[in-house]
């Protein structure tokens, strides 16, 4: 039982540490755009022998 | 009764034909015709401008897309040809481009994009490398979310009409985007309301955590009583930001409640969550009581995330009627030649300076603020004023930037420059949307404010019982009443299913304007369709011509031109497309007679073009049979001045792909099907049995159509109501719910509660009675469940039977059934439908 006289502390700090990381990406623009990253996945263009330029 | 439903998987299917075409999944009229090569396959196309973007897509290496996208068909529609869309040219003016170009460096430009025909995340692919390939281009970014495109390009090898171009070439479309139109503020308010949601979502986490054992333990005392006041004081900490930032929005609403001395849903919300706290930091600091600070967090986590919910959708809503921006007037008809019509030239609004003259043709929005100087006709300004009745406008009178010039030409002089009178009519336009709920949602909201009347009473007469009875429940009881009864099942129960049938709506290519709509929709016994525009294309072609006299081809067709100059009826556009080689000179006096046709004055002729009856008034003789073989089967106009007749002109006008299946699918769902139209009793006769429809009336006038409508409504019908042009306003403002196509009179735009997008598809008004019937049944059954669940656990929590836990475990569960019950499907896609939706999908599911 004595242990969560430091690890109920401990919580509450990773809690603020984790609400300021995620206020930095917030900041940042990173949930700006939330539909990119889904299809940036799928459009990525990385079938061997397909080039997506069929000029050289 | 159920013809369309009824196509099993191997009933042969007469509305989804054999050939769909690749690009645009539009039936293929003629196969074998446009046919191109496309992931090694030979593919059909309904058009030369699906075929051509289908070639220059593969061409540029992006066949892939074909591949990758999600669907062909939400509405779109085929591919426009180059002559369809307004000239890009205008964007490369230099005067244009300081509202919306940014200067980085000297030789180096910048501009935001509107992409218009987007379907899927693949088109965005295709376009933004489609962008980076183009010459002189420097950076090119697609924000998927909001569907924009950042653009560099270097001034010396590249010019933004032909990026537009570029863009234009694979099938889409893009203009300019105004910045003033807060991005920046929208992206500031999105980015506060995350953070709102994260702070309560990860406090609300935390705080259970903390809570978890205090419950489990209830009683058993392995908890000692000092870590319990830790964890109680973590919770504090925790539940601090929670209340003073992320609830914020509920005091600021509540205390808006207050001050306007009303009683809003944000109220009890609001005590809820202030008598929570304040009861659970007393218990903390005291040392005694119960704690809860999970109670107060998760609550405010929830309803956050409900409204931050329904504010994404919202935005995704109002971009979608971004794509509307081009057909009001970002350009305006400028004239060099105060005297001279024929010398107008299209510039962009925004150029307009105080002293310019505009001519503004009936139906288009009056791009500045101003004053007449010649013409008189009637402006509509309800959408500025509220005042729905036309403003008369004669010389001298002043005009409002963005009302709507209503019968005849006018030349105006600007008094002020206002580029913002657009945006804000669009704005304007969604909010009227926001604004404008249904008469079940407001009955609704009628009941939740009286709901929280009884709330308040109710505890406070629970507190002032427990007072007498046991002090020390007393608190606690109360606040489990505030919590219990937290209206928000009921707050919840309609927008989010509204806002989801919206969002449903749009992707199939309909957007609503007046959220009011979605009941009428589901009342609806009669539809009501105009003929041109509507059930057609509305781009006609003159396929026939018959001239009287000495008068050549040429001479007529000259004269119709400058009568119809500043028309903007699909017959003028079909006029203009026409080659002649004769000079078009310039008509006065023009008076357009909506429904009838145009006078003027040609040199010293005084002209009509128009239907018979109203040339016969004009030269006082019965039509001559020479024009026989022009009266018989199509739709015809006349020209003739006071001597006589001078020529019948013959035009015709495609009917839409999907006419025939929309109407079928009207009487599948039990409405009775209207033609109206201003057109000549053959022509509307033969439509009418093409489609099978029961009732038509032919050579209707707007007054007509207005009484036949309101005849309708006397008998006790519903009536919905589809049209396109001006002079389908008013009556598209007497029915109950009116449609109006994208490409139509801005006034006809401005008074349908629905405006189907892009090409506009007919199916959609069908979906969208489909969409409005489950809406509405899913929002009964919500306010049915939240109602009952308020009038069950009210009496339980004010008599002590719930402790505030199990209070918001309930609420929470009410809430969260309400949410559950919105997600269900709507809308049932009848097997037709779904086919012609989903080539792409059958086609990879049959290559596997």
């Amino acid at each position: 039982m004595e242990s969560l006289y430091l690890l109920v502390p401990l919580s509450v700090g990773a809690v603020l540490v984790i609400g300021w990381l995620f206020w930095r990406a917030l900041d940042g623009g990173q949930f700006d755009d939330l539909d990119r990253p889904a299809h940036d996945v799928l459009m990525d263009d990385d079938r061997p022998g397909k080039s997506a330029d069929p000029a050289d | 009764m159920t013809r369309i439903h009824s196509f099993g998987d191997g009933a042969p299917r007469p509305q989804s034909p054999a050939a769909a075409c690749f690009h645009c999944a539009l039936p293929v009229a003629a196969p074998g015709r446009h046919r191109a090569c496309v992931l090694g396959e030979e593919r059909e196309f309904c058009c030369a401008g699906c075929e051509a973007v289908a070639r220059t897509i593969v061409l540029g290496g992006f066949e892939r897309y074909y591949e990758t996208r999600e669907s062909h068909d939400t509405g779109v529609g085929r591919a426009p040809l180059p002559g369809d869309l307004p000239p890009s040219e205008v964007y490369d003016d230099a005067e244009a481009q300081r509202q919306f170009v940014a200067t980085p460096s000297e030789y180096t430009r910048e501009a935001t994009l509107i992409l218009d025909r987007i379907r899927c995340a693949a088109c965005l692919w295709l376009n933004e490398q489609w962008l980076r390939r183009q010459p002189g281009v420097l950076r090119a970014d697609i924000n998927y979310a909001t569907q924009r495109a950042q653009i560099a390009w270097d001034l010396r090898r590249a010019k933004l009409s032909a990026i537009i171009e570029a863009v234009r070439a694979i099938g889409y479309d893009a203009y300019p985007y105004d910045p003033r139109r807060e991005d920046q503020l929208a992206r500031r308010e999105n980015r506060r309301a995350l953070w709102r949601l994260f702070v309560a979502g990860f406090g609300a986490m935390q705080v259970m955590m903390y809570a978890v054992p205090a419950y489990v333990d209830a009683g058993s005392g392995t908890l000692t009583r000092d870590v319990e006041q830790l964890m109680r004081w973590a919770s504090l900490v925790l539940t601090l930001p929670v209340v003073l930032f992320s609830s914020q929005p509920f005091f600021a609403g509540a205390w808006q409640d207050l001050r306007a001395r009303r009683i809003g849903l944000d109220v009890p919300i609001a005590l809820g969550v202030a008598i929570g706290f304040a009861a659970s930091a007393w218990a903390t600091l005291a040392a005694q009581g119960e704690v809860y600070f999970d109670t107060v967090s998760s609550l405010v986590f929830l309803l956050l995330g409900a409204r931050y919910m329904e504010s994404v959708a919202r935005r995704r809503a109002s971009r979608k009627l971004d794509p509307l921006a081009r057909w009001m007037p970002s350009f305006a008809l400028r004239l060099a030649d105060a005297s001279d019509d024929a010398s107008a030239v299209r510039v962009t609004a925004h150029v307009l300076k105080a002293g310019d003259r505009v001519l503004v043709p009936p139906g288009d929005r009056i791009p500045a603020d101003g004053e007449v100087e010649r013409g008189a006709s009637s402006a509509d300004e309800s959408l500025l004023t509220g005042e729905a009745r036309p403003v008369a406008k004669t010389a001298g009178a002043a005009l409002v930037g963005g009302s709507v010039n209503l019968e005849q030409p006018l030349v105006m002089r600007v008094t002020r420059a206002a580029a913002d009178t657009q945006a804000a009519a669009i704005a304007r336009l969604v909010e009227r949307a926001a604004a404008g709920r249904p008469r079940l949602v407001e009955r609704a909201d009628r009941i939740a404010r009286s709901l929280t009347v009884v709330v308040l009473a109710a505890a406070a007469a629970a507190f002032l019982y427990w007072w007498q009875v046991e002090p020390a429940r007393a608190l606690w009881i109360t606040v489990a009443v505030f919590v219990v009864t937290c209206p928000c099942a009921l707050a919840l129960a309609a927008p989010i299913v509204l806002t989801r049938a919206n969002g449903m709506l749009l992707a199939r290519g309909a957007a609503l304007t007046r959220t009011r709509a979605i009941e009428a929709l589901e009342r609806t016994t009669d539809i009501v369709l105009d003929k041109t525009g509507t059930l057609t294309t509305g781009r006609y072609a003159l396929v026939r011509m018959e001239t009287l006299g000495t008068a050549t081809r040429d001479d007529c067709l000259a004269l119709a031109r400058s009568l119809e100059a500043a028309s903007r009826h699909p017959i003028a556009r079909a006029l203009a497309r026409e080659q002649s080689t004769q000079r078009v000179r310039q008509a006065d006096e023009l008076r357009n007679f909506p429904g009838h046709g145009v006078e003027g004055r040609v040199g010293d002729r005084r002209l009509r073009i128009g239907s018979a009856r109203f040339c016969g008034e004009l030269c006082g003789s019965d039509l001559p049979g020479e024009f026989a073989a022009c009266v018989a089967q199509q739709t015809t106009v006349y020209l003739a001045d006071d001597a006589g007749w001078i020529a019948a002109l013959a035009f015709e006008d495609r009917l839409r792909d999907d006419a025939q299946a929309t109407v079928e699918a009207f009487k599948a769902r039990g409405l009775a099907v209207h033609l109206l139209s201003g057109d000549a009793q053959a022509v509307v006769q033969a439509l009418a049995q093409r489609l099978q429809i029961g009732h038509s009336a032919a050579g209707a006038t707007p007054q007509e159509k207005f009484a036949y409508v309101e005849r309708l409504q006397r008998a006790g019908r519903v009536v919905a109501m589809a049209g396109d042009g001006l002079n389908d306003a008013p009556v598209l403002a007497a029915a109950d719910v009116s449609f109006a196509m994208a490409g139509g009179a801005d006034a006809a735009q401005m008074q349908a509660d629905v405006v189907l997008l892009g090409e506009g598809r007919l199916l959609a008004i069908d979906q969208s009675f489909a969409l409005a019937r489950g809406a509405m049944q899913v929002i009964r059954q919500n306010f049915a469940w939240a109602l009952a669940y308020n009038v069950v656990a009210l009496p339980l929590a004010a008599s002590g039977w719930i402790g505030p836990w199990e209070a918001a475990l309930g609420m929470a569960a009410s809430s969260f059934v309400v949410v559950l019950n919105a997600m269900r499907p709507l809308l049932r896609e009848t097997p037709a439908l779904a086919s012609v939706a989903t080539p792409g999908l059958a086609r990879s599911e049959a290559g596997r």
